[in-house]
């Protein structure tokens, strides 16, 4: 008798749960979302603003595919959920009954409780009813404010740029970013907004937002009492575990829904996965609630085999994650910590054009690999992964560079300059793998 | 934010983002100058001054891509997508749609009407009597059109790409082989009363070039004819599978082919309207590969015939090859292969009915070192690779489930990975151990491994 799988959410961790339960069983599947019918990929939201895509084309999967995989889609909003009855009620007042829950309802936009946040023309940035108010918004404006240096942040401003509107760019940390990002890359990444004109202001926080007489934002004012006349109010001040539906059940929650290494909530048969998670007891090295589209797929693949009968514990490998800042990409496997650790030693070098630069980190004492940070350059994953996980010495990191790159055919290749400046800062004399001569002629 | 039950996913976004540069105004004013100077050649204003109509036309033209161009060049290089499905011209608008049926029957009058383009040939009389003695016909000016279409939109193309090696490096290599292989030195070949030989187009995309006819008439045309007959069959049996085992059918596609020059510069602000569908590529596999067939048939119908003397088709041979050439030759490759650039995106006719990307797709498939790496686990399922792979592959599919692609039909442009927020992609010649991974694990989770 197969069972009923009903999820709520259909972002990257519900939708790779519905498709992995698929691959495991002939359960009943049904996921819910009030959002969009399909599943769609939350994070090409600038493109489809900028006008580098539509909709249709950030839907990962075809639309006969769910009829296909025999995975049920509902639009429509939770109302609420009866964990005794086994059901959940929606919005329009029909019921659906579960054998199992998956709770996948993602994050909601943070938002800072200073005056006028409620001003038309003030908005933050997490789906697509943002995109289409954000749309309605910025026409025919010549001028933005946006408050908070993260990722989300970069984004609009390069969409609102994207329509020549003049940003002005708030940020509460020394340089954008640099709770998460070394000063280095920091201050090479705040360069780069600069160069795309946007007005980058550190250290700086908000006061107020005044609104017209219009009901339109007019001005913001800062904490350092300067008026900053604008349209426009970007809020890109973080996300939080998006719990509102659980608010009066008995489903234990904290900053996010509470769940073992299986996933499961204090209630039997009922789990949760994704952004709106907060782990109990999180891996070695982790942190509790860990908000991008990468855990949320790894959750959802890792509760699939949980919830069709074979328990399975979450075990993600070395952490890593990726953006592109404008024109520059970045990515990052294992640790890198803002500040160095004690432990720690960090290798930094970078291009002299300021748009390339590589970071290792590793233990002072033994000499192995922890983290790598890379702007303006690709790295493999695959063996990033492998010798993160293996522990390598960092001197046989650097004889094997050129395995790590991932940079198209015909770039530069920085190894020998990397090497080298290695060498010289640690008085080594590591020598790179040569590549084989000729190796263009040979098979 | 709760989101409100119903949503309507119109995002009717429409106004066009970016206002046109001044250099794109004097562009336009350059183009219609153009266009104008055409229109009285047409109409047989040129015959007395052939020559100042010809570098008024191909002047203002040249002039008035290159101005578009510009804007390209300025500023920060990047991937710069903006607005372009927002624009009529590139989403299939009002624009797109007229310049579809111009296209189109620019190439419907040029097969079957030429005499309808009389005054216009004329004024190409100057060049093509400097690079062939001899007056010009329609295809002189086709051919003229077309390099001048792969130079100008390549220049443009450069522009958008600049910061990648890889693309700046291989449109420099069409722009070449077209300029050079498909224009002078055929045209050249002409003057010196030698066959006019195309050395970049081989059997059985140029299926001709290995039938007895062309054959015999090559053999007996002097030395460079039978050179001809070699190169072009040592091109066919040898080169092309040994070089696309090496680096896969981009070799061919993406670097040399005039066709796919075509498709590389002027079809790239189209190369998003590809289908997508997993219904396209099942139509696409059928159609490209029966053509396949149906010429390689006809190639040994009529080899045996010319052995048998005429023993086995008669006069039905010739009438078999001219209705290949017919529907395939100028239905497909022409009129629908560039006329529907603006409808239906760059690669129509490479997808759908290219009989040398068959050949080339099958050897890629099967036996080549290339394949499109996937990095792990950093896909983010944006899609920004399927929008923009002209022959309509679903690279997403792939690389969200950490899976390499290997697929018969990909020419190698490399554009999916240059659309790539997070560096996901990467084109390569590796070895073939491992190229189809086919049952790969998703890398970023250590407990689970993906069943596909």
């Amino acid at each position: 008798m197969p069972q009923h799988i009903v999820i709520i959410g259909n972002g990257i961790a519900g939708i790779t749960c519905a498709r992995n339960v698929r691959k495991n069983s002939n359960d009943n599947i049904t996921v819910i979302s009030s959002e969009t019918e399909h599943f769609y990929s939350r994070t090409a939201l600038m493109y489809i603003f900028m006008g580098h895509m539509k909709y249709e084309h950030t839907k990962p999967y075809e639309d006969w595919f769910w009829h296909k995989n025999k995975i049920k889609l509902v639009k429509n909003h939770v109302a609420s959920i009866d964990k005794k009855g086994k059901k959940i009620s929606l919005q329009t007042g029909d019921f659906i009954n579960y054998d199992k829950l998956v709770i996948a309802t993602g994050s909601v936009s943070n938002k800072p409780n200073f005056p006028g946040i409620e001003i038309k023309g003030v908005q933050s940035l997490y789906g697509i009813p943002d995109v289409e108010l954000m749309n309605e918004n910025s026409k025919g404006i010549k001028r933005a404010v946006i408050i908070g240096g993260g990722l989300i942040g970069i984004e609009m401003a390069e969409m609102l740029l994207s329509r020549n509107i003049h940003i002005t760019f708030l940020v509460r940390e020394n340089l954008y970013w640099d709770n998460v990002l070394p000063k280095e890359e920091a201050s090479l990444i705040s360069n780069h907004i600069r160069e795309h004109h946007v007005d980058l202001r550190n250290a700086t926080e908000v006061k107020e937002i005044r609104g017209a007489d219009n009901g339109k934002v007019s001005s913001l004012i800062t904490t350092k009492g300067e008026e900053i006349i604008c349209e426009f109010v970007g809020v890109t001040v973080g996300v939080s575990p998006n719990i509102s539906l659980l608010k009066n059940t008995d489903i234990e929650t904290d900053r996010g829904v509470l769940v073992n290494e299986y996933f499961e909530t204090n209630i039997p048969d009922v789990y949760a996965i994704g952004d709106c998670v907060q782990h109990r007891n999180p891996p070695a090295g982790r942190k509790a609630i860990e908000q991008v589209w990468y855990t949320g797929r790894i959750h959802g693949e890792t509760v699939a085999p949980t919830l069709c009968g074979k328990r399975t514990a979450y075990n993600p490998a070395p952490w890593f994650n990726s953006a592109k800042f404008f024109d520059i990409e970045y990515q990052t496997y294992g640790t890198i910590n803002p500040q160095s650790q004690e432990h720690e030693t960090s290798f930094y070098w970078a291009h002299n054009k300021g748009r390339i630069c590589f970071r290792a980190v590793y233990n002072k004492e033994n000499e192995t690999i922890i983290g790598f940070n890379v702007l303006g350059m690709r790295l493999r994953h695959e063996v990033c992964d492998k010798w993160l996980q293996e522990k390598r010495k960092i001197d046989d990191v650097m004889t094997n560079l050129k395995q790590l790159n991932f940079d198209p055919e015909f770039f530069d290749k920085h190894e020998e300059d990397i090497i080298s400046l290695y060498n010289q800062q640690t008085g080594k004399n590591i020598n790179r793998k040569k590549k084989k001569i000729l190796s263009f002629f040979t098979w | 934010m709760v989101p409100s039950a119903i949503h309507n996913l119109s995002l009717s976004i429409t106004e066009e983002s970016v206002e046109q540069s001044l250099y794109q105004k004097v562009g336009g004013v350059c183009m219609a100058i153009a266009i104008l100077a055409l229109m009285a050649a047409l109409a047989g204003a040129g015959k007395p001054y052939p020559a100042l109509f010809l570098s008024i036309i191909i002047g203002m033209f040249a002039l008035g891509a290159i101005s578009y161009a510009i804007p390209y060049y300025q500023g920060h290089a990047g991937i710069r997508n903006n607005g372009i499905m927002f624009k009529n011209m590139t989403n299939r608008g009002t624009i797109a749609w007229i310049l579809g049926i111009a296209l189109t029957g620019f190439y419907i009058i040029i097969y079957w009407f030429p005499w309808m383009f009389e005054g216009l040939i004329r004024i190409f009389d100057p060049l093509s009597k400097l690079l062939t003695n001899q007056p010009a016909n329609q295809w002189f000016m086709y051919g003229a059109f077309y390099t001048l279409a792969v130079l100008t939109m390549g220049i443009r193309f450069i522009g958008r790409h600049r910061h990648n090696r890889y693309h700046v490096i291989r449109t420099c290599s069409v722009m070449f082989f077209q300029l050079g292989f498909s224009f002078l030195i055929p045209m050249f070949l002409k003057k010196l009363n030698e066959p006019e030989f195309y050395f970049s187009y081989f059997w059985p995309l140029k299926y001709s070039y290995l039938f007895p006819s062309d054959v015999s008439s090559l053999m007996s045309s002097g030395h460079l004819g039978v050179f001809m007959v070699f190169w072009g069959a040592m091109m066919t049996f040898i080169a092309t599978p040994i070089l696309t085992y090496k680096y896969g059918k981009r070799w061919y596609c993406s670097w040399v082919c005039g066709c796919g020059g075509l498709a590389e510069t002027a079809g790239d602000p189209y190369r998003h309207l590809s289908d997508k569908s997993l219904k396209a590529w099942k139509i696409e596999r059928w159609m490209v590969h029966s053509v396949l067939v149906f010429i390689t048939i006809t190639t040994i119908l009529l080899w045996l015939n010319s052995y048998y003397k005429g023993g086995i088709l008669g006069s039905v041979s010739g009438s078999f090859a001219q209705w290949y050439g017919f529907f395939i030759g100028a239905l497909f490759s022409g009129v629908i292969g560039v006329g529907f650039y603006p409808i239906m995106g760059s690669r129509v006719w490479c997808r759908f009915g290219c009989p040398m990307a068959a050949v080339l797709g099958l050897c890629q498939r099967f036996k080549s070192k290339f394949r499109i790496t996937t990095n792990g686990g950093q896909c983010i399922s944006c899609g920004n690779c399927s929008t923009f792979c002209e022959m309509g592959i679903d690279v997403r599919s792939y690389a969200q489930k950490g899976q390499n692609i290997v697929r018969a039909s990909c020419v190698g442009c490399g554009i999916c990975a240059s659309v790539c927020p997070r560096g996901v992609l990467k084109l390569e010649n590796g070895k073939e151990e491992g190229r189809i991974n086919n049952n790969p694990i998703i890398i970023g989770n250590n407990n689970i491994s993906v069943q596909l």
